[in-house]
């Protein structure tokens, strides 16, 4: 009760300041951010224009009907006037209005033809795919590619009472694994989806492109200073739609390099790491990062959904039960629930991982070390 | 006046049933609308109460995406489409000089389709598994390939809600063209009449096409078409052209019987005639028109070539041209009249700024490099809540005010409509106001949950969302009163109102009326 | 009452040209169908490749000119393959055909039938993009663990406008439709 007073009088006294100082909400973004490349920066102008203009029309008929209101009322003995109609006028307010939409379209048209214009001289392609509800981004050229979920900091903390947890840690807008791009180089993106259609939207370089099944777009930019941008899946992809962040680090052409390279050799470890065996404790740790693919529907804790048909995974029949179910149900997929989708693309040793974290964590404890041959032999 | 003599009304519920009065159905889609409007806007308090701070508090994110299709649903079929029948129903045969609308019958039918087909839509709410989840525009594949079992159910009911349309315009057209007073001619129609000929006109022409877009849907989901499946030949895509086909005629659906409600109230308090009487019929015929070349702004993001996003934005702001005609000539009717407040006309004063201010958002997003960033952010939400909100729907008010004493025959409580007015007007733009903010700093629309920096302007707009909910049940005692009793109306009820039901009927206006045609001057 | 009688008469021929027009737009959202489709020949709308093998014509190279064309392969939801081009581009002359394998491989337990969904983008290029030889105009059967190389022979054709010098060709593997629907219909029986 006393903290809806405290907001309510807090709300009252934003109203109040919203017209004489900015200073309340210095913290909160009020307009269009003007973004960090060259396109981004034509977009706010013509938005910044089309605003103004939208003012001072506005500002003019608004005012024309508050100087009606107050001159022209009948208590001030105002007589009503006899005239409904006025060619010239009306040819004014027709034509006028038409030039004035023409000068937007003539820079608005040219900023659109430098968005679509086909960047053929990328020097990095990713390809972007949609899934519910994660990134994959593909450096095609380069050989890995790899999924980009919401931060376990933030998922730990959706459900948490008190809003304090929520700070210090770019609720909502951090992810596990970052797209990295180069500095100043062309980037170009290719946008495709897993199922259903997702939008890529990083706010900063006005790049906002839907991610279709079976389809792909194209999109680009130049980035010219190394930074952190944020952004979001901005069309509703189903339950999760509001916790499928976009994080891009942009670094210099330099790191970038040394970043391709480590990811390169990371993905020859991962494929080394499908031919040896693994010990329990690093089957788990790497489990639980392969988990927070699961924990969207199965929930970090493992307690599941069950009223929205996520059933439990913590002492359920399948993670307690026959090894070679669970590697079944992961694998294929289930037969009767469509939410759960075939992960079979995954490498043997994620798989190995995640399963092996779902049969020990949340008190499942079955003991089980599920090693990558073991999948390997599962999926003859 | 003779009518009174045989004004003999059926009594019970058979009287409401079976009713072919014009009046009587009127009446019925005004409460019908009503009823809608805080279920609609229960599931709104629900979607504000979520998002009033940053987690989960108390629903799940998937009954927060039932409740946000939901809402749009029911606002768009239950409430706006439905009161503006009401509308057309009790005032296309009087101000015409009409005895009734030419099919009575059909025009029962009509109204009787509405509670079923709402009572399927809302029915999926308590179905086992999730209701309809993928909002009000159910894109493919969301809504087939991953939509729950409740789709059919749902397809079901927008059919029945598209029947009951169809069959509500055709009455309309066939009232108007067929049943006008000897000496109406079109062009002495007042403009309430006009744009509702053609709103009818296009509800004739999209609705069907909104019939056949969820039929491909029906076939996809259940019958192995592949309308919208890529891996059948299909292309999602595709539902979202034809949808939006649809989708934007039916936008001006909502706004051009307001516009005709605006139309009427403002010369009245104004005490002066409608300026550019015929421009404002040329405008409204441009921009039904306009409004089948332009379905494609709202998905600029899907990847068009570069021809087709120019000739989508320039056919766009194209629009503002005729909108704008429009406000010039409300303006230019109260430029110099002899101005007085009631609450009709506070309404109209505030439909016409704040729709305005819904208007130049829309001229902002037309703009295609633009609305790249504001697509699917809570930018849009702002607009479409203030041209359906305060545009819409204050129109709405505004007319029930206005005709109120002439449907029931007393005046409603002045001070109690100037209350209702003026807390509507402070809240509900408390409650929109700050989402141009929202989606400006890059809140995308639909989610359940936001990052932090988000939450001062939400929780603005969920206490103004609480406040604008509770006020409307004034606005329900207030209507309530009024039928009850109150201070009686005169025939003329304002001093300014023109028109045969202000000028040639008694209030209230007697069951049958103009069974003899009138005189038209 | 021969005035009430001719009025009904009125109203019955506006009734029943307005339930024609409602007819005609039933139909009008149904053909929007086909003419999408056209549309999307015409213009690339779509990026959606013909679906059907292109006859080989007499060859007509354009020396002066590369086009560079990248490959990838996407997996659409509950397709458990493994799918990828064998080279993740190429330079090619307009006009002359070129081969590349894309490779497939079933890593899942069960046989599982695929059919591929090409698209070309940017799309305006789609209409220049032909291929004599594609694993996508028939369905694929992969048995579990198996492994199938899948060659695309395809023409860049030399009419493609100055502006556009990369393509890239995508291939999105779906499970077969009707495996799918037959999944979907039983998760509805059991909700």
């Amino acid at each position: 009760m006393g903290d809806g007073m405290s907001v309510l009088l807090r709300t009252v006294k934003a109203i109040s300041l919203m017209f004489v100082s900015t200073e309340l909400f210095a913290a909160a973004q009020m307009d269009l951010t003007p973004g960090v490349t060259a396109i981004s920066q034509e977009v706010y102008e013509l938005h910044t224009l089309i605003l103004w203009i939208c003012v001072i029309i506005g500002a003019g008929v608004f005012g024309m009907i508050f100087i009606s209101m107050f001159k022209h009322r009948k208590s001030k003995g105002a007589v009503a006037a006899n005239f409904h109609d006025n060619m010239t006028v009306e040819v004014l307010w027709t034509v006028i209005p038409f030039l004035i939409l023409i000068g937007m379209a003539i820079p608005a048209a040219k900023t659109l033809i430098r968005m679509e214009t086909p960047a053929d001289d990328a020097e990095v392609t990713i390809k972007i795919t949609g899934y519910q509800w994660k990134w994959n981004y593909d450096y095609m050229h380069e050989g890995f590619d790899f999924f980009s979920n919401l931060a376990k900091s933030s998922r730990d903390v959706i459900y948490a009472e008190n809003n304090k947890d929520r700070e210090g840690i770019n609720y909502l807008l951090d992810v596990d694994n970052r797209m990295v791009l180069p500095a100043g180089k062309k980037v170009r993106f290719l946008m495709t989806s897993n199922d259903v259609i997702h939008s890529w939207w990083i706010p900063a370089f006005a790049v906002k492109k839907d991610a279709i099944p079976g389809y792909i777009n194209e999109a680009w930019t130049i980035v010219p200073e190394p930074g952190v941008y944020r952004g979001q899946c901005a069309e509703l992809c189903g339950k999760d739609h509001g916790f499928m962040p976009i994080v891009v680090e942009v670094k210099s052409a330099e790191d970038y390099a040394a970043w391709v390279s480590e990811k390169k050799g990371a993905a020859m470890t991962a494929a080394a790491g499908d031919n040896k065996v693994w010990t329990k404790d690093e089957l788990m740790a790497k489990g639980e990062q392969v988990y927070a693919q699961c924990a969207s529907c199965h929930m970090a804790d493992g307690s599941g959904i069950p009223a929205a048909g996520f059933p439990a995974l913590k002492g359920s029949a399948i993670a307690t039960g026959p090894v070679a179910a669970h590697l079944d149900m992961v694998i294929n997929g289930s037969k009767v629930n469509p939410a759960m989708a075939a992960f079979g693309y995954m490498s043997d040793s994620d798989l190995a991982a995640v399963i092996t974290y779902e049969r020990n964590a949340f008190g499942n404890n079955t003991g089980d070390a599920v090693q990558p041959a073991d999948v390997k032999a599962a999926r003859q | 006046m003779s009518e009174d003599h045989h004004d003999h009304k059926p009594t019970g519920i058979g009287r409401w049933l079976f009713s072919t009065n014009h009046k009587d159905i009127g009446t019925m889609y005004l409460w019908f609308s009503f009823l809608m409007l805080f279920i609609g806007g229960g599931m709104a308090m629900i979607i504000r109460a979520e998002l009033y701070q940053p987690g989960m508090q108390l629903i799940e994110p998937d009954f927060f995406n039932q409740m946000t299709t939901l809402h749009g649903l029911i606002m768009v079929f239950g409430v706006i489409m439905p009161a503006f029948v009401g509308f057309a129903n009790w005032l296309v045969p009087m101000m015409i000089g009409a005895p009734d609308m030419a099919l009575p019958r059909m025009n029962n039918m009509s109204f009787w389709i509405l509670p079923f087909a709402f009572g399927t839509l809302i029915s999926t709410l308590f179905m086992e598994g999730s209701a309809p989840n993928f909002g009000w525009t159910f894109y493919a594949p969301l809504s087939t390939t991953y939509g729950p079992a409740s789709t059919d159910y749902f397809i079901f009911g927008v059919h029945l809600m598209g029947i009951s349309s169809i069959m509500g315009s055709i009455n309309v057209i066939v009232t108007i063209l067929n049943m006008r007073a000897p000496g109406m001619t079109l062009m002495k129609m007042p403009i309430f009449v006009w744009t509702w000929l053609i709103t009818a006109f296009l509800l004739i022409a999209v609705m069907p096409v909104l019939a056949g877009v969820v039929t491909m849907m029906l076939t996809d989901r259940n019958f192995g078409t592949s309308f919208f499946e890529a891996s059948g030949g299909g292309d999602p895509v595709m539902f979202q052209h034809v949808f939006w086909f649809f989708g934007h005629p039916e936008v001006y659906i909502m706004i051009l019987p307001s516009f005709g409600i605006i139309s009427q109230i403002i010369p009245t308090f104004s005490r002066k005639k409608l300026f550019g009487y015929s421009s404002m019929v040329y405008a409204t015929s441009s921009i039904a028109i306009l409004s089948f070349i332009v379905w494609a702004h709202h998905m600029y993001t899907v990847g068009m070539p570069l021809a087709g996003e120019l000739f989508f934005m320039l056919a766009t702001m194209l629009i503002a041209v005729p909108t704008g005609v429009k406000v010039f000539n409300w303006t230019a009717t109260m430029w110099r009249g002899s101005l007085t407040f009631e609450t009709p006309m506070m309404f109209a004063i505030a439909f016409i700024i704040l729709f305005t201010i819904g208007g130049f958002s829309g001229l902002m997003m037309s703009i295609t490099p633009v609305d790249f960033q504001y697509h699917d952010t809570y930018f849009i939400v702002a607009h479409f809540h203030y041209v359906l909100v305060t545009g819409a729907l204050f129109a709405i008010f505004a007319g029930a005010y206005y005709w109120l004493p002439k449907w029931t025959g007393n005046m409603y409580d002045e001070t109690l409509g100037k209350i209702h007015f003026w807390i509507s007007l402070v809240s509900v733009n408390v409650l929109f106001f700050p989402m141009h903010f929202l989606g400006l700093a890059g809140m995308p629309r639909r989610i359940p949950d936001y990052a932090l920096q988000f939450t001062d302007f939400n929780q603005m707009a969920s206490i103004g969302a609480f406040v604008f909910g509770g006020i409307q049940l004034l606005f329900l005692y207030i209507v309530i009163k009024c039928i009850r009793g109150g201070e009686k109306a005169t025939d003329r009820v304002w001093e300014g109102a023109e028109g045969l039901e202000f000028e040639q009927l008694p209030s209230p206006a007697p069951f049958h009326s103009f069974t003899e045609a009138p005189e038209v001057k | 009452m021969s005035d009430q009688n001719q009025q009904k008469d009125a109203n019955r021929k506006v009734v029943k040209k307005l339930l024609l027009a409602t007819v005609f737009m039933f139909g009008f959202g149904y053909a929007l169908v086909p003419l999408y489709d056209i549309f999307c020949d015409i213009t690339g709308l779509n990026g959606r490749t013909s679906d059907k093998a292109a006859e080989v014509k007499p060859v007509d190279i354009d020396m002066n000119r590369w086009i560079t064309v990248e490959f990838t392969g996407s997996l659409n939801d509950n397709m458990p393959w493994k799918f990828k081009p064998a080279v993740s581009k190429m330079k090619v002359r307009p006009g002359e055909p070129s081969r590349v394998n894309y490779i497939a491989k079933n890593v899942s337990s069960n046989s599982i039938v695929g059919n591929a969904v090409p698209s070309v983008s940017p799309g305006q290029a789609a209409k220049y993009f032909t291929k004599t030889e594609c694993f996508c105009f028939t369905q694929q059967e992969l048995k579990s663990g198996e492994e199938k190389e899948m060659p695309v022979v395809f023409i860049v054709d030399k009419n493609i406008p100055k502006r556009i010098n990369t393509v890239t060709l995508s291939y999105t593997f779906f499970n077969s439709p009707a495996a799918t629907k037959e999944k979907s219909k039983v998760s509805m029986a059991n909700k």
